[in-house]
C-alpha cells in the first residue's frame, strides 16, 4: 500500500474537526500507509492477560476552592456576561 | 552561545521561597502550567494561554526555594523527537549546533548542556526526557508512573507521560526528584495502596513510596553486587559508535564490582508500534479540548464563520503544526469504526507483554542497561518529512513507558565527537537503584 485512500484522510479530519488542504491530504495518504505498515505488525502479538493493580481513588465530596469566574473566562477569546462565547450551533 | 540555541520559549523569572533549592534555577519545560506566566506548549494554539494555577511540581518547586528562570522550547505538546516542530522555532544541540538537541523536552536539555540553568524538568511520554539527555550529553530521569504528580501538565499521552528531572549529574537530577516526587490530591494516579515494591521502598502513609523513600543519597557510585541486565533486542540496532560507547560503559560498571549478563525482551520488538497507537489514540481524545471557545487560539469569527464544527474545524486547522495533525488524525483513524480492535486492542497487548517481559528479567537481574538512543542526535531538517524514521529512533525508550517503569539517561562519553547516553531501566518505584547504577557513570 503505497497510500491511503485520500477520502479516508478527509473522513478522520472530519471526525477530528481539523480541516486540512489539499497538499496536507496528499502528503498523510503517503505517510499513514508508511505508519500504518509499521502498525500492521501488531497481528502478530499474542493476547496477554493484563493484570493491572486497580484501585479505587475516593474522597470526600466537599467543598473546595476552584478558578474565579473571572480567572475562568481570562483566556478565553469571546465572553459575555460572565460566559464563554462559543461559535453558534447550526 | 546560549541565546543562539532557542532553548527558551519565554524567559520571566519567578522566584521561589527559602528552602533546599535556594540559589538553584531549575527552567520548566512549557507543557508545565505556571501561574501568570505563559504556557505554550510549542504551539500556535496556546501562543498566549496564561495559566490560572500553577503545576503541583512547579508549587514543589518554588516551596523549596527554586528560581524558574523561565519556559523552555519543546516539540509541538511533546509530539517529537527532535524540538524542531515547535513553533517558536527549533532548539540547537549546544554541543554542535547542527545537530538537533533531542526531544520533545529539547530545550530543557540543551539549557542545561549549555549551562544556562543548574537543572530543569521536562516530560518523557515516549523518552522525551530521556533522548535529549543522551544527544545533550546530560542526565535525565523519567520516574515510575505515578511517582510525580501531573497535574497542570497539559496531557498528550496521559497514560504513558510523568514529569522528570534534567541536571549536569546523577546528584544534582536526584536532588531535584526528591522535591517533585510525592502523592498529590489533584492527581489520582499518584496514590496506590497496591502493588509490590523493590527491597529498600516502602509505602508512606498516603500510600506512596515517595514519602519514605529519598533519592539523593541512592547516587553514590556503589554498584558492588549490582547485576545489570542487557537485553540483546535494544543494542542490536544501535549504530557503531554507540554500541563501541556502551560495551565501554559495562566494562567501567565491571571494574566497580558489577556483574553483567545478557538478558532477553522478545516483546520490545513491537514497543514502538504500540507505543504510537496508544499516544496517537489518547492524543486524539485529549487534543480535542482545544476548541478556541475557553482558551487557546480563535479562528475569526466572521459573517462566513458557519456552524460550531466548521469553526472549531478552521481553529485547529490554524492552531496546530503538521506533526500534530498527524497524530491527532492517525489517533482518530486507530479508534474509529473498524479498526479498534485491530490496532488498539493489540497495542494494549503488547503494553502488556512488555511490561510482563520486564518484570520476568527484574527476578533475575537488579536493573537492565541499553544504549539510550540507537543513534547520534540527527543533523538539524535530517528527518522531519520522515516520520517513521524518527518514531523508530524511540526504540529503546518507549518500552519503559509502555511499563510504566522507572530509567536514567547518564553520558557515556562521546563518539564522532557527539554524546552517547546510557539508559538504566528499574522495576517499578526502583528510582534507588538506577540513580545509583547512573551515578557509577556520571
Amino acid at each position: 500500500m503505497d497510500r491511503v485512500d485520500p477520502e479516508a484522510v478527509d473522513h478522520v479530519a472530519d471526525l477530528a474537526r481539523i480541516d486540512i488542504d489539499d497538499d496536507e491530504r496528499e502528503a498523510f495518504a503517503a505517510q499513514f500507509a508508511e505508519v500504518l505498515e509499521q502498525f500492521e505488525t501488531l497481528e502478530e502479538v499474542p493476547e496477554v492477560d493484563a493484570d493491572p493493580d486497580l484501585v479505587n481513588v475516593l474522597r470526600a465530596d466537599e467543598v473546595r476552592e476552584g478558578l474565579s469566574q473571572a480567572e475562568a473566562l481570562a483566556n478565553a477569546s469571546e465572553s459575555e456576561e460572565g460566559r464563554f462565547r462559543g461559535p453558534k450551533v447550526s | 552561545m546560549a541565546a543562539g540555541i532557542n532553548a527558551f520559549v519565554t524567559r520571566e523569572r519567578i522566584e521561589g521561597g527559602t528552602g533546599p533549592l535556594s540559589g538553584t534555577t531549575v527552567a520548566v519545560k512549557d507543557n508545565i502550567s505556571t501561574e501568570g506566566v505563559r504556557t505554550t506548549c510549542g504551539s500556535e494554539m496556546l501562543e498566549e494561554y496564561v495559566p490560572p494555577y500553577d503545576a503541583t511540581v512547579v508549587e514543589r518547586l518554588l516551596e523549596a526555594g527554586a528560581t524558574i528562570p523561565g519556559k523552555t522550547n519543546m516539540d509541538e505538546f511533546g509530539m517529537g523527537t527532535t524540538t524542531e516542530t515547535s513553533h517558536f522555532g527549533p532548539t540547537r544541540n549546544p554541543v554542535d549546533t547542527d545537530r538537533v538537541p533531542g526531544g520533545s523536552s529539547g530545550g530543557s536539555a540543551a539549557a542545561v548542556a549549555a549551562g544556562e540553568v543548574d537543572a530543569a524538568l521536562g516530560s518523557d511520554t515516549g523518552g522525551s526526557i530521556r533522548c535529549p539527555a543522551a544527544f545533550c550529553g546530560v542526565v535525565g530521569v523519567k520516574p515510575t508512573y505515578g511517582l510525580v504528580s501531573r497535574y497542570g501538565l497539559v496531557a498528550y499521552a496521559n497514560s504513558l507521560e510523568q514529569i522528570g528531572p534534567i541536571a549536569s549529574d546523577v546528584g544534582t537530577a536526584a536532588e531535584l526528584l526528591d522535591v517533585v516526587a510525592g502523592p498529590d490530591p489533584r492527581d489520582a494516579t499518584t496514590r496506590f495502596g497496591a502493588g509490590e515494591r523493590p527491597d529498600d521502598v516502602s509505602d508512606g502513609p498516603d500510600g506512596h513510596p515517595a514519602e519514605t523513600t529519598t533519592y539523593a543519597d541512592a547516587a553514590d557510585g556503589d554498584v558492588d553486587g549490582l547485576t545489570v541486565g542487557v537485553p540483546t533486542e535494544l543494542v542490536e540496532g544501535a549504530v557503531e559508535g554507540v554500541v563501541e560507547n556502551f560495551e565501554t560503559a559495562l566494562d567501567d560498571l565491571r571494574a566497580r564490582g558489577a556483574e553483567v549478563e545478557a538478558v532477553s525482551l522478545p516483546s520490545v520488538e513491537y514497543a514502538v508500534a504500540a507505543y504510537y497507537v496508544i499516544a496517537m489514540s489518547e492524543a486524539s481524545s485529549n487534543l480535542a479540548r482545544f476548541d478556541g471557545v475557553r482558551y487557546g487560539h480563535s479562528a475569526d469569527a466572521g459573517a462566513d464563520a458557519g456552524d460550531w464544527n466548521e469553526a472549531f474545524a478552521r481553529t485547529r486547522e490554524e492552531g496546530f503544526g503538521p506533526e500534530v495533525k498527524r497524530r491527532v488524525l492517525l489517533g482518530t483513524y486507530a479508534l474509529s469504526a473498524g479498526y479498534h480492535d485491530k490496532y488498539y486492542e493489540q497495542a494494549q497487548n503488547a503494553r502488556a507483554w512488555v511490561k510482563r517481559d520486564f518484570d520476568e528479567t527484574f527476578e533475575t537481574v537488579d536493573v537492565v542497561a541499553s544504549p539510550t538512543m540507537p543513534v547520534l542526535p540527527f543533523e538539524t531538517g535530517e528527518g522531519l518529512d520522515d516520520p517513521v524514521k524518527m518514531y523508530l529512533a524511540d526504540a529503546n525508550t518507549t518500552p519503559v513507558n509502555l511499563a510504566d517503569l522507572p530509567a536514567i539517561s547518564v553520558p557515556a562519553g562521546r563518539a564522532e565527537g557527539l554524546p552517547v547516553g546510557v539508559q538504566f531501566v528499574g522495576p517499578a518505584f526502583g528510582e534507588r537503584r538506577v540513580i545509583r547504577a547512573g551515578s557509577a557513570l556520571a
